[in-house]
């Protein structure tokens, strides 16, 4: 019975596919975090600038994208627009959009969170031993926001990483939906290959995952000086 | 504090505005305009073999129906279906691997031409796309030992297993309250619950029955067609109605050939076995017998 389970994995083209899906959540992943982190890092400091304007716009787009499930957010984008103005996005395209936008506004909020956990005394004690502005942030702001920032923001972007499971509702078959495939087209020859493919892909995830968590821990251990 | 409390509340405001100003308009667009909006539009026959490519959404994780098999290639009774559809337009076939939660929204934005994933035709269903000539029913089915029971008269007083929120669970409340009805969350609690004999028999979808019976030897289903019979039926965006009477031509063509008989001998019938009859799940022509 369990070796009918593994067999499965192995026939045919199953596992180059599952590897394709996982490629596709990779690619995904990794676009959307890059340009997340970019984006979060220009509004985060943008939100510090204390602009009322900017502040209360800032505010209204972050609710909004915390309020939203990420899910309705990828309906309104694939469908929404194409019901409202005719534009025809490709579901992986539409699953960027969704991600930029979702993790711009969380990435900005931690970005002015660690800015502003920053003391007061920090930049007066830079300006106090004659360093310029930009001396003060590249010497003693930035490498003590990017200590704070670091830990929270990879929890950000393994939560991104998972959460590519939920393209499948706009067209795009990825790893997960693969896996659900393989394991119905043999759900009466092999019952038991379910629990093989969903260890495997659990495994993926992990592979995915943990290598971002180790370059976070890495990257903790080398500034805690 | 007061500051912050108030801009809060005009961010709460503006927010729901937006949200409930989003859902008035996605209500709008499905009830009349998707016709007069430009892109949202399902294309026609024409407009099909012109760009020789015909999208037909399919599922891809619903063995036998639609699933795609080792080598990545869908495959099932929906699939067999959709392939004979592709080469009577002349056309390449492009499948989207849907689900159920996103059906109709692919119909409704014109992403794909043909929905053929196992649609059950509702009421609630037929106001918001087109269904073409059913191809396929599904009923209630009944297994039990060695497929004792024959009529659900037989089954007064006895214990009938049914899974919660199932159709079967409606129909025997309602019609059958003799009936006592041991019920479960989960299909494999009660699929266990009837080979450990706490029941004497289960109900539900006579697909799902007659293929579990197929597989464990000393049990039948004694009665395979009970209560409503749903059809299923290929789907276009509402108001294609040149798409719709072509489907429709189309279902009755293939019907004097047999076409879906030959479809269940190719896809379903090593799944259901020698014991079923065909006629118990396939239609021909898109009449009922």
């Amino acid at each position: 019975m369990q070796d009918l389970g593994i067999k499965v994995l192995f026939e045919g083209n199953n596992l180059l596919r599952l590897g394709e899906g996982l490629w596709l959540v990779l690619e995904l992943s990794f676009i959307s975090v890059f340009l997340s982190v970019v984006f979060g890092i220009i509004m985060g400091i943008l939100m510090t600038l204390k602009n009322p304007v900017i502040n209360f716009l800032a505010r209204v787009y972050l609710e909004f994208v915390r309020i939203m499930p990420q899910l309705v957010l990828l309906f309104v984008v694939y469908f929404g627009l194409t019901k409202m103005f005719g534009i025809h996005l490709s579901g992986f395209s539409a699953a960027v959009i969704v991600f930029v936008i979702w993790g711009t506004a969380e990435m900005g909020d931690l970005v002015r969170g660690a800015l502003l956990a920053v003391p007061k005394h920090q930049y007066e004690s830079g300006a106090a031993i004659g360093l310029n502005k930009a001396q003060i942030f590249r010497y003693i702001i930035i490498p003590q926001t990017l200590r704070r920032l670091v830990p929270l923001a990879i929890n950000l972007a393994t939560r991104m990483i998972k959460t590519t499971s939920l393209i499948v509702m706009i067209g795009v078959v990825e790893m997960l939906k693969v896996g659900q495939q393989i394991i119905e087209a043999n759900r009466y020859t092999a019952p038991s290959a379910a629990l093989w493919i969903y260890g495997t892909i659990f495994f993926l995830y992990f592979f995915l995952c943990y290598p971002v968590s180790l370059l976070a821990h890495r990257l903790e251990k080398r500034w805690d000086v | 504090m007061k500051k912050y409390l108030k801009s809060f509340i005009a961010v709460l405001t503006i927010v729901s505005m937006a949200v409930l100003a989003g859902c008035g308009s996605s209500g709008d667009t499905s009830s009349d305009k998707t016709a007069s909006n430009g892109k949202s539009t399902a294309r026609n026959v024409e407009q099909i073999k012109q760009s020789g490519e015909v999208i037909i959404g399919v599922f891809s994780d619903k063995a036998p129906f639609g699933y795609v098999d080792a080598n990545g290639k869908y495959q099932g009774y929906d699939v067999y279906f959709a392939e004979r559809i592709g080469k009577d337009l002349g056309v390449k076939i492009k499948y989207v691997s849907l689900d159920p939660a996103n059906r109709v929204e692919y119909l409704k934005t014109g992403k794909v031409d043909i929905v053929l994933a196992n649609f059950t035709v509702t009421k609630e269903r037929a106001e918001v796309v087109d269904f073409a000539l059913p191809y396929m029913k599904v009923a209630l089915g009944v297994v039990s030992k060695n497929g004792q029971y024959t009529s659900a008269e037989q089954l007064n007083g006895k214990t009938l297993i049914v899974a919660k929120g199932t159709t079967a669970e409606t129909y025997f409340t309602k019609n059958h309250p003799e009936v006592k009805l041991l019920k479960f969350d989960q299909y494999t609690e009660t699929y266990n619950a009837l080979l450990d004999g706490r029941g004497d028999a289960f109900s539900t979808d006579n697909t799902e029955v007659l293929a579990w019976a197929k597989n464990n030897p000393g049990f039948a289903v004694g009665i395979p067609n009970l209560g409503d019979i749903d059809t299923i039926a290929p789907a276009v965006q509402k108001g294609n109605v040149d798409l719709l009477n072509w489907l429709n031509e189309e279902i009755k063509t293939l019907g004097k050939e047999k076409f879906f008989h030959a479809n269940y001998e190719v896809t379903l019938k090593n799944v259901y076995g020698d014991t079923v009859n065909p006629d118990d799940l396939v239609v021909e022509g898109g009449e009922l017998k």
